[in-house]
């Protein structure tokens, strides 16, 4: 009896080892396009002609391509300031809004989410020069850029407002807070964490946006995606245009980092503030 | 009395919001139905922009390459992705974190660096084709949308099941079809919607890792500075607009129902 039982059970380990199997295919996949590649950008970040060495890195870091990057994050950091004062108020009134109601205005506020993003870049780019004076200008790359990713900040605020449970509301009500005071001492600190998985959206990406500030800034506003596009494409150069590269993922992978850290603390504090 | 004046500001906000949202398509789409060619300009009403959309071959060819990359790609990274899922899910959790954290790394990557890293590549081991190398670029981003939708299905659904359905005479290939698959359905129909729309929309990683075989964004980035046909919003807006909401009216729908039901059993009880 314990024997044929054991006999089952390996076969069942080997059912399962085989099941990995399917796995196979995709690891192949995964190790030829997604590693790869990776190696290929570390390899020419690192090396010059043939022999090894940091020189690509340190002539990438130079003083004007850390501007650059500085410039970026400005840009970055403008954009998601504005999409959160923009996008939260929009956030807030939808989960105040009855469920069916607001489930079908929400579908609107993400529905540009999913449309060709360089065409509503180009649409921008038409109108700010038919009727405005601002197109090649940093303001019309700044609202471009906001206007991309604005629905990227209102998502994940609103999916933590609606899960946000209405008895602390009722509770602060009862306990002789004005509306004012719930909104900033109980929904404000609750709603952290789609803040910040908000800002990670926003910030991250518009870092390393490349496009609209070639579309709306007509090339008179560098940011470090066009930065690595003329080292790549226009220079030919890969081994600066690598070194940018792993730069800049250094630089996302410390802010994702740092967000994440936030995230935690902020969830842990959120649920021991109110206490 | 306060409480209209509330809604009436909310509501203004969020109308002002939504203009903002969709003001630049819609006047483009209105724009593609004027004859004259500047903006704000009308001189009458045409389907001129329309007529010239379907005989410029540039514009059909990238509606081609579009939609035919985006209806290959997804199907393709739905299969390998529902496969490398379920194979994951049955593996080690050492492996498993592994193999999964260097999947989400198209997910984390800027997709600049990905193009980037996916043109050296092509170009280290001389593919050429441009077909080719936009659908290898949109397989391999799509992979890990689909995987990270099937793995949440997986771990709800029970591995008891798929032990059954051996003990039952089914060999593993017949499990995964017969049992498996029809569980997490959900999840791979998710994955492909999203991978497809994903493809539809790329820009950045087709732009680096494509070479002469444009698709629409493409398309449009060339063309910005000369003008981009405006009838071209109304193709791409329309039936987008019209699928999700057709998706998640249904969704809606079903959840009231949903509501509904589960208050009718209430009040039986």
């Amino acid at each position: 009896m314990k024997q044929t039982k054991s006999i089952k059970e390996k076969l069942a380990k080997g059912m399962r080892i085989r099941r990995s199997v399917f796995a196979y295919p995709y690891v192949l996949w995964m190790a030829v396009f997604i590693l790869a590649p990776m190696l290929l950008i570390l390899y020419y970040a690192f090396t010059n002609d043939g022999g090894i060495t940091v020189e690509n890195i340190v002539q990438a870091a130079s003083w004007d391509n850390l501007k650059v990057l500085i410039d970026s994050v400005r840009f970055a950091l403008y954009t998601t300031i504005l999409c959160l004062l923009l996008g939260y108020p929009v956030a807030y009134l939808l989960s105040q809004m009855k469920k069916t109601s607001a489930a079908l205005l929400s579908v609107f506020f993400i529905v540009p989410m999913w449309m060709n993003f360089l065409l509503r870049t180009y649409a921008w780019k038409v109108l700010l020069s038919a009727f405005t004076k601002i197109l090649y200008t940093e303001s019309a790359v700044l609202l471009g850029m906001v206007y991309n990713f604005l629905p990227f900040m209102i998502l994940p605020i609103y999916t933590t407002l609606i899960k946000l449970d209405k008895s602390y509301i009722e509770a602060a009500a009862d306990l002789g807070a004005n509306p004012a005071k719930t909104f900033l001492k109980v929904v404000f600190p609750l709603s952290m964490p789609g803040i910040i998985s908000g800002v990670t959206m926003v910030f991250i990406p518009s870092t390393t946006t490349f496009a609209i500030s070639q579309l709306l800034g007509g090339g008179k506003t560098m940011l470090y995606g066009d930065l690595i596009y003329m080292k790549f494409i226009t220079e030919q150069s890969w081994s600066t245009g690598s070194a940018l590269s792993i730069i800049l993922l250094a630089f996302v992978l410390i802010s994702m980092t740092f967000m994440k850290k936030a995230e935690r603390t902020t969830s842990d504090e959120g649920g021991g503030r109110l206490w | 009395m306060v409480n209209r004046l509330k809604k009436f500001f909310s509501g203004t906000y969020l109308g002002l919001m939504l203009v903002f949202l969709y003001a630049p398509i819609l006047i483009l789409i209105v724009y593609s139905f004027n004859q004259s060619k500047t903006l704000g300009n009308w001189t009458g009403f045409t389907f001129d922009w329309y007529v010239q959309l379907f005989r410029t071959p540039e514009i059909t060819d990238a509606l081609v390459v579009t939609l035919s990359v985006a209806a290959i790609s997804s199907i393709v990274a739905t299969v390998l992705g529902t496969l490398a899922a379920i194979g994951l899910h049955a593996m080690k959790r050492r492996d498993r974190l592994l193999l999964e954290n260097i999947s989400q790394l198209p997910m984390v990557n800027p997709d600049l660096v990905t193009g980037i890293s996916l043109m050296l590549l092509f170009l280290f081991v001389g593919l050429r084709d441009g077909y080719t190398r936009l659908l290898i670029a949109h397989i391999t981003f799509n992979l890990p949308y689909v995987i990270f939708s099937v793995l949440p299905k997986l771990r709800q659904s029970s591995d008891m099941l798929y032990e059954a359905a051996l003990d039952l005479g089914c060999t593993p290939m017949q499990a995964i079809q017969k049992v498996v698959i029809p569980d997490i359905m959900p999840g791979i129909v998710s994955g492909l919607i999203m991978a497809f729309t994903l493809s539809l929309d790329d820009f950045v990683i087709s732009f680096f890792a494509g070479n002469g075989v444009d698709n629409l964004s493409m398309y449009i980035y060339a063309t910005a500075r000369r003008g981009v046909n405006p009838a071209l919003s109304t193709i791409i807006f329309v039936p987008v607009v019209t699928l999700l909401l057709i998706v998640n009216l249904k969704s809606i729908r079903e959840e009231r129902n949903a509501e509904l039901q589960s208050k009718k059993v209430g009040l039986k009880r």
